[in-house]
């Protein structure tokens, strides 16, 4: 089953202006449903900002993007954000949790703007917390935190809105390679709980990871291998 | 609708939380903003108290004034004008009135004289105000001496001090006996200072006041409606023209928030950034900062009128003193009636809270459009 | 020219909002050249980032409109006492040929405000903003009456001269004068009161209709029209009447004063809250054809509806009560 469907997307920066620059040049493939697939390249290859498409981060300048049966890549900011926050979960590369907030604040954050009842989503962010063995942590201000418990309050703050495409950027970058295996462990479990996963990365640990079901090989905005 | 209030509520929360981080930022802007409301609070206060005041004591002062003008000054008028007078309808009471002023060379002040019958005092009397007292250093009992218009010195004692509600009048009021200031002043028995009318129905004051002048061709009737009048649009005025001396500093505090709200740090654009990536749509950035600015708002607005409330009622507007000293001498240490005025209310709402809001919209905007893949970059 | 405070800031105000729709047009001229929804190109992400402004400014600049024709109003009763024959705001609004303008035209931008805040709140919940262009293009009709507004309330403020004698509001709104306001004073209480009830059996009839059906909002908004100037008649010719205990008094003003309990504004504040929201329904319900907001008209009208009649109920209910508790009776006039 299709998921996400992306045909002839482009996207330029600084359009009309001398220093304008095609960052993807007109993509076209596929991405299914609960599988995990790597998009590989250097940096500038433009796999963050095709990654940031695909979750509705930003808009194409020309092409178009469906998910599932809706097409998104006309769609306002606005609607776009609604879409974003009930099917795309991010995890980060420098995992970016507010400082000066503790941690399960940092992990309703995204539930905000949805305005679900107070002890409602507070015991979603406790069952999340108590998932990857943060429970102790709870209060604690994220500053406190070591690097694998960081990447896993990211998790976590991607999970509470309970979306059904988790998006990773870079997420091992800032992790040492037993925390790097950690991590790709803790994706295979979420995809095996049913959950499509999007990682962008030049880490041989994640992409020749054997939890990676596909990779997309991406080079100057095109995909060179990996295709459908 | 619930989830909509919920919503509301979580934005507030963490709004809240993040002026809580930046305590030095969100103090500085309410101090300021605070100053700015407790200056235009008092104005506002202070001058509408002084025109209540105004108001409270020509309550009880007579309809009618009549002067007598003579080659277009006003001169005493002749005790016979009375009987010219005769029987008007409508008034209930007529007499005259004998009032002056006098120049104290020791205190460098004026008083001011008037000659009071109720008061049943004997010719060496007088009754004087509170800062007459404190000016001179005088107690029940004491003398005052006064000179004569021949020069001769004349002593007076202090039977009592003036106990008024609004002591911004009576501070410099000295009462004496009507023979005594004839003598002290040299007036003739058959002359008053001017006439004084009173008339119960006030539909029938313009009418009288019209054959008055017909009756005293020399005479000016002053209504005490007209009186009212002037010193509404008076008081309104100076008040306008305070508020446009003040409203550089109004416009100091919009640049001042401009450039608060716009001065993000990194840190706080970092921030935003975060929450657009996460799910934060931009009008929900825009709805959280605008609760942070009600907050602001509500606190300056709170504080600040207070401050000026109890500066103006309870310091007797302690800040003012210097400027309202050079008025009298006698300035009186008065404590003026509270009163609180929803126009006022409404009106300094739209000096203070209308230009910061306005100063914040667009770089609430700018923060608020933050690219929400600006973390992946 | 008078100058005190609450002058100041209405001026202030006026000049702030006129130049915010100024701005606000210059953008809507290019929204309705260069506007594209389908297109991802820098110049629509630009666009579709400065609605967020524009709007915010929008819902500001009326938001301060609105508060500016209750400080005019009540500024108007404050300043009755300055002048020679006034007693109520009549007097003042008399004392030149612009202080009517300027209420009407404030009255007129109250409605017009509401309405467009209405589109855009739809607007900004179709996911291909439909109205768009629309909206924009009634705010280019909107501006000149905004600049108007603020010109004629120059006009009336700088020209008012205190010693001029004015008229007050019982030489105005009196039977035997003439003009409007004479005719309106001069219609027979029973004829305005049973006009009243009568349009209070339509609108509410058409509110319920409109509500439950979905559609035909325009229905609510001719009978919220109706019921906007029959109520208004009967305050003038019957309801003030009634609140003053005077046979003879008709202002439409002294009604808003401290001696009757500020009555007024419990009359006028859900008048023209139900009127507001009623014209709304009509510029709301043709929009249900459009498959972007199909969902939320059906949504929005019918809460729009019930609201416009709770406030419509909630006037009917205050002029009954002032009719019933008043000590004034119209013997020849009832029995």
């Amino acid at each position: 089953m299709m998921l996400i469907e992306l045909t002839d997307v482009r996207k330029a920066f600084n359009q009309g202006k001398p220093n304008e620059f095609w960052a993807i040049q007109g993509i076209t493939t596929q991405f299914e449903v609960n599988r995990i697939t790597c998009l590989k390249g250097a940096s500038g290859s433009g796999k963050t900002t095709l990654m940031s498409m695909i979750g509705c981060l930003s808009r194409p300048t020309s092409g178009r993007i469906r998910l599932q049966d809706r097409t998104i890549s006309s769609l306002p900011e606005r609607f776009l954000t609604q879409v974003r926050r009930h099917t795309f979960g991010f995890i980060f590369q420098r995992f970016n949790l507010i400082p000066g907030l503790s941690v399960v604040e940092n992990i309703m954050l995204p539930a905000y703007p949805l305005g679900l009842k107070a002890s409602c989503l507070r015991s979603r962010a406790d069952r999340l917390l108590e998932q990857f063995l943060l429970a102790d942590k709870a209060s604690n201000p994220v500053e406190w935190l070591s690097g694998g418990e960081a990447q896993r309050v990211a998790i976590c703050r991607a999970l509470i809105n309970d979306p059904q495409i988790l998006i990773a950027d870079e997420p091992t970058a800032n992790l040492d390679s037993r925390l790097s295996r950690e991590f790709m462990s803790l994706l295979d479990q979420l995809s095996k709980a049913g959950k499509t996963v999007l990682i962008s990365s030049h880490d041989p640990v994640v992409f020749d990871s054997p939890v990676v079901d596909r990779v997309v090989e991406l080079e100057d905005g095109l995909v060179v291998s990996g295709e459908g | 609708m619930i989830a909509l209030l919920r919503k509301q509520r979580y934005f507030i929360d963490y709004t809240l939380g993040t002026m809580m981080r930046h305590k030095g930022k969100s103090l500085g802007l309410l101090t300021v903003y605070t100053i700015i409301i407790f200056m235009l609070a008092s104005v506002m206060l202070f001058s509408h108290a002084m025109r209540s005041e105004a108001v409270a004591l020509l309550a009880d002062s007579p309809e009618i004034v009549v002067q007598r003008i003579q080659a277009g000054r006003s001169v005493m008028v002749p005790a016979d004008y009375l009987q010219r007078i005769g029987k008007l309808r409508g008034v209930t009471e007529k007499r005259g009135r004998l009032w002056g002023y006098y120049y104290d060379p020791a205190v460098k002040a004026n008083y001011t004289v008037m000659a009071s019958e109720q008061d049943q005092l004997s010719i060496n009397d007088i009754v004087i105000g509170e800062g007459i007292a404190r000016t001179r250093g005088l107690s029940i009992g004491d003398y005052l001496t006064l000179r004569s218009h021949e020069g001769k010195a004349f002593s007076f004692r202090v039977l009592r001090l003036l106990e008024s509600e609004s002591e911004l009048i009576s501070s410099d009021l000295l009462l004496m006996n009507p023979e005594g200031y004839r003598r002290l002043f040299g007036i003739d028995e058959s002359l008053y200072t001017d006439l004084v009318l009173s008339v119960r129905n006030p539909r029938e004051i313009q009418k009288i006041a019209e054959k008055l002048t017909l009756l005293l061709p020399d005479s000016r009737p002053i209504l005490r409606t007209e009186i009212l009048r002037t010193y509404e649009s008076l008081f309104s005025w100076r008040q306008g023209v305070m508020l446009i001396l003040l409203l550089g500093s109004v416009l100091a505090f919009v640049i001042f928030a401009w450039d608060k709200a716009s001065g993000l740090s990194a840190e706080e654009r970092k921030e935003i950034g975060i929450l657009k990536a996460v799910g934060w749509e931009t009008s929900e950035v825009m709805r959280m900062k605008f609760w942070e600015g009600v907050i602001i708002s509500l606190m300056a607005f709170l504080i600040g009128y207070l401050a000026a409330y109890l500066h103006v009622f309870y310091t007797s507007a302690g800040l003012f003193e210097p400027v309202l000293k050079g008025w009298s001498v006698l300035y009186p240490s008065f404590q003026l009636t509270p009163s609180v005025d929803g126009l006022q209310l409404a009106t300094l709402f739209f000096f203070t809270v209308l230009p910061y809001t306005l100063a914040t919209i667009v770089p609430v905007w700018q923060t608020s459009i933050t690219d929400p893949d600006l973390v992946m970059r | 020219m008078m100058l005190n405070p609450a002058i100041l800031a209405l001026l202030m105000v006026s000049m702030l909002v006129s130049t915010m729709l100024l701005v606000a047009a210059a953008f809507a001229v290019s929204i309705l050249r260069h506007w594209d929804i389908q297109s991802g190109s820098e110049l629509q992400l630009r666009l579709e980032r400065r609605t967020y402004l524009v709007s915010t400014l929008l819902i500001w600049a009326f938001l301060f409109e609105f508060l500016s024709l209750l400080l005019f109003i009540y500024n108007a009763e404050a300043l009755s006492g300055q002048f020679v024959g006034a007693m109520c705001a009549t007097g003042v609004l008399n004392l030149n040929p612009w202080g009517w303008p300027t209420l009407f035209l404030k009255i007129t931008m109250f409605f017009v405000a509401a309405i467009w805040l209405l589109l855009n709140y739809l607007d900004n919940r179709g996911y291909d903003y439909p109205l768009i262009r629309f909206k924009y293009a009634l705010l280019l009709l909107v501006l000149p009456l905004v600049v108007a507004e603020t010109i004629v309330q120059w006009l009336h403020f700088t020209q008012m001269e205190p010693n001029l004698i004015t008229s007050c509001c019982g030489t105005l709104f009196s039977a035997d004068a003439q003009g409007v306001s004479a005719e309106v004073s001069g219609i027979a209480p029973a004829n305005s009161i049973l006009a009243l009830a009568i349009s209070a059996i339509v609108v509410i009839a058409a509110g319920v209709w409109v509500a439950l059906q979905g559609k035909s909002g325009w229905l609510l908004s001719i009978s919220g029209a109706a019921v906007f100037v029959i109520a208004l008649v009967a305050i003038i010719s019957s309801i003030s009447l009634y609140i003053y205990e005077h046979p003879h008094h008709h202002c439409p003003f002294c009604i808003l004063k401290q001696g009757h309990g500020y009555v007024g504004y419990f009359l006028y504040i859900p008048l023209f809250l139900a009127t507001a929201l009623s014209l709304g329904a009509g510029f709301v319900s043709p929009w249900r054809r459009i498959v972007s907001l199909s969902q939320t008209v059906a949504d929005v009208l019918p809460v729009i509806s019930w609201l416009a009649l709770f406030f419509f109920v909630q006037f009917y209910l205050t002029s009954a009560w002032t009719i019933w508790h008043s000590r004034l009776t119209m013997m020849e006039v009832w029995w």
